[in-house]
């Protein structure tokens, strides 16, 4: 039987003359070989750019962490020379300043986010608010401070709290607009049409139904906002300034003197030949990026739990 | 009714708000600057001098620092962003642990098997990450970690070919390398996000007919998937040159802040924010016009690259959605 049927086989077999281990996958091959070395250089490359972030980690951890103590916290800034010392004020100055930005930046980016969300979105003045925050989103930082100092400093006469928060504020602006109005439209019709069903006005819409189920969202969008906020420097450069003392004065908060920031220390004190100065620049810039980081995430646990 | 109106008013008040905000930012500058303009004129923009004293002010140096540093920033960002992207929209590192975990015969187990998708994101999340950080600790890094490491590589590299512009001085410290080393870090999450973007969004049908005819991942990713996604890594890049440069905090603390204009890496230079930065503080009353000319400059450049950006990615957005329907 095996005998009868091999030519037959043979003839109808069309992969007679096929080498099947010619077919076999081989490193030998130029375009396997390509293939191979570009998959590795990718890998390294991907490898080599996560380099810096384990690298700054490490030495915020190494440098910063060593000089960090309860001083850091409670002291204010040392004079040239001076031993010890800490940037309690700066990190007061910094929440100031960014609370304030937040209080500035978050009702005019909601309530345009209602407006934008309710909104047509092919009318003109939505187009125009839109195409306004991403103007916004790319504007450098430091031209926010150029306004800041043009529109406040200079009005006021002197450096100050407010005006280093009028300038985050700007930067602040596009996130939390772009993101409330996301959050917004993705609040289900159903909802709006069962409120309007039941009588609502538009406004008890908005406030009743709209905004608490965005709530998750938007308030992500200000928590993002805020720690892109807290890690700029150049808009605070000379718009709030700097200072060596409390922002405090015998229990009353002064908003209109020249306010200390961590970022603002971190670049006064890393150009500064001293030994302790740089160190503490270190330990400010570890408690800059974990306050950052802390905000980025608890963020971004918030979008994750409306999500599920 | 009344209040209804009143919100409705509010909200349209609110957005009108933000509107106005950006125009009365781009006039406050141009108003403050208008003295300036008028009395340097154009020859601000080609002149090489910078002396408060004799009140002799030109930003051409800054004009070219801020050029150089963002295109060299732009060129190391956008060969790592961009292998970073294909690295992540590809599935390598999926693709590896499934092959690892196969081995173990665990690539379906309910807890081990979601470790592909896992680390995938937590990849993505770490590159996010490199954008998180302050521009300011950047800079901190580059001056105490950036600077020493590449200092021997840069001063050898001037001995053995100096004869090369781009080699032609010594690494003294703060200088144009560095600071284009540490901008581009900072703007390659940037392209690695938007590229990502766009080379998941390119049909798998194409992937797909690409294998069908025998092509292998690579020839497939170079003649078919980088050209249609081309488009939206081109708009990313375009985005961040605009951050490049408007960046202001890392160049301010490695560029060197010299006032000359050089082709070689090596050598101190300045940029426009880093000008900004250094002279808005000690400004004297009359030199603020000036500034504020250097900083309309600036405004008028990353605007235009910004818009330019956005345009590109407006348009990509459209032509893959309407492939798509």
């Amino acid at each position: 039987m095996s005998a009868e049927s091999a030519p037959i086989e043979q003839e109808l077999n069309p992969f007679a003359d096929v080498d099947f281990a010619d077919l076999e996958k081989s490193l030998l091959r130029p375009r396997t070989l390509m293939s191979g070395l570009l998959s590795g250089l990718v890998t390294t490359m991907t490898i080599i750019a996560l380099i810096p972030l384990f690298s700054v980690v490490w030495m915020l951890v190494w440098r910063g962490g060593r000089k960090l103590t309860l001083a850091c916290f409670t002291q204010l800034p040392p004079a040239p020379l001076e031993q010890g010392g800490g940037f309690g004020n700066a990190i007061v100055g910094s929440l100031i300043i960014v609370a304030l930005a937040t209080l500035i930046a978050v009702p005019i980016g909601v309530l345009s986010a209602v407006f934008l969300a309710q909104s047509d979105s092919s009318g003109k003045l939505a187009q125009t608010v839109r195409f306004a925050a991403k103007v916004l989103t790319g504007f450098p930082s430091i031209l926010a401070g150029v306004f800041a100092y043009g529109a406040i400093v200079l009005i006021t006469g002197g450096f100050s709290a407010i005006a280093g928060a009028i300038a985050i504020s700007i930067l602040m602006l596009p996130t939390i607009l772009l993101t409330s109005e996301d959050a917004i439209r993705m609040v289900p019709a159903k909802m709006k049409e069962a409120a309007i069903g039941m009588g609502a006005t538009p406004t008890q819409v908005a406030w009743m139904v709209s905004l608490p189920t965005a709530m998750p969202g938007i308030l992500t969008g200000v928590m993002l906002a805020v720690a892109r906020g807290a890690g700029e420097t150049a808009p605070l450069l000379f718009t709030a300034l700097f200072s060596n003392y409390w922002p405090m004065h015998r229990g009353q908060l002064r908003l209109m003197q020249p306010t200390s920031s961590l970022a603002v220390l971190i670049y006064n004190f890393a150009g500064m030949p001293f030994q302790n100065q740089v160190e503490l620049a270190w330990a400010a810039a570890l408690v800059l990026v974990l306050l950052v980081l802390v905000i980025n995430l608890a963020g971004q646990s918030l979008s994750r739990n409306r999500a599920s | 009714m009344a209040t209804d109106v009143l919100f409705r008013r509010l909200c349209i008040g609110f957005a009108w708000l933000s509107v106005l905000l950006v125009v009365f930012i781009v006039l406050r500058i141009a108003f403050a600057a208008a003295p300036a303009v008028s009395q340097y004129g154009f020859g601000f923009l080609s002149g090489r001098v910078w002396d408060a004293n004799k009140g002799r002010f030109s930003i051409l140096p800054e004009i070219w620092g801020t050029m150089y540093s963002s295109v060299l920033a732009l060129i190391f960002g956008t060969m790592f962003g961009v292998a970073a992207a294909i690295f992540l929209s590809e599935g390598f590192l999926a693709t590896f642990l499934f092959g690892v975990l196969k081995l173990f015969g665990l690539e379906f187990h309910p807890v081990f098997g979601k470790i592909p998708e896992q680390a995938e994101n937590l990849l993505r999340n770490l590159i996010e990450l490199l954008a998180a950080i302050p521009s300011v600790v950047y800079g901190l890094w580059g001056l105490f970690v950036v600077i020493p490491l590449i200092r021997p590589v840069c001063n050898w590299l001037h001995l053995k070919v100096g004869w090369l512009p781009i080699f032609g001085t010594d690494l003294s410290g703060p200088g144009m390398l560095p600071a284009a080393i540490v901008l581009s870090i900072m703007v390659m999450p940037t392209i690695t996000a938007i590229s990502r973007d766009a080379l998941t969004a390119v049909p798998p049908k194409l992937r797909m007919a690409a294998y069908g005819l025998g092509a292998t991942r690579w020839e497939t990713i170079f003649a078919v998937i980088v050209p249609t996604a081309s488009r939206g890594i081109f708009g990313g890049v375009v985005l961040a040159f605009g951050r490049a440069l408007g960046e202001t905090m890392a160049l301010a603390m490695l560029v060197g802040n010299a006032n000359q204009i050089s082709v070689s890496l090596f050598s101190p230079a300045n940029t426009l924010a880093a000008l900004l930065a250094n002279n808005f503080p000690e400004a004297k009353p009359k030199d603020v016009a000036v500034l504020m000319y250097a900083a309309l400059v600036l405004l008028g450049i990353t605007l235009l690259v910004n818009i330019l950006g956005a345009a590109i990615l407006q348009r990509t957005s459209v032509e893959v959605e309407g492939g798509k329907a």
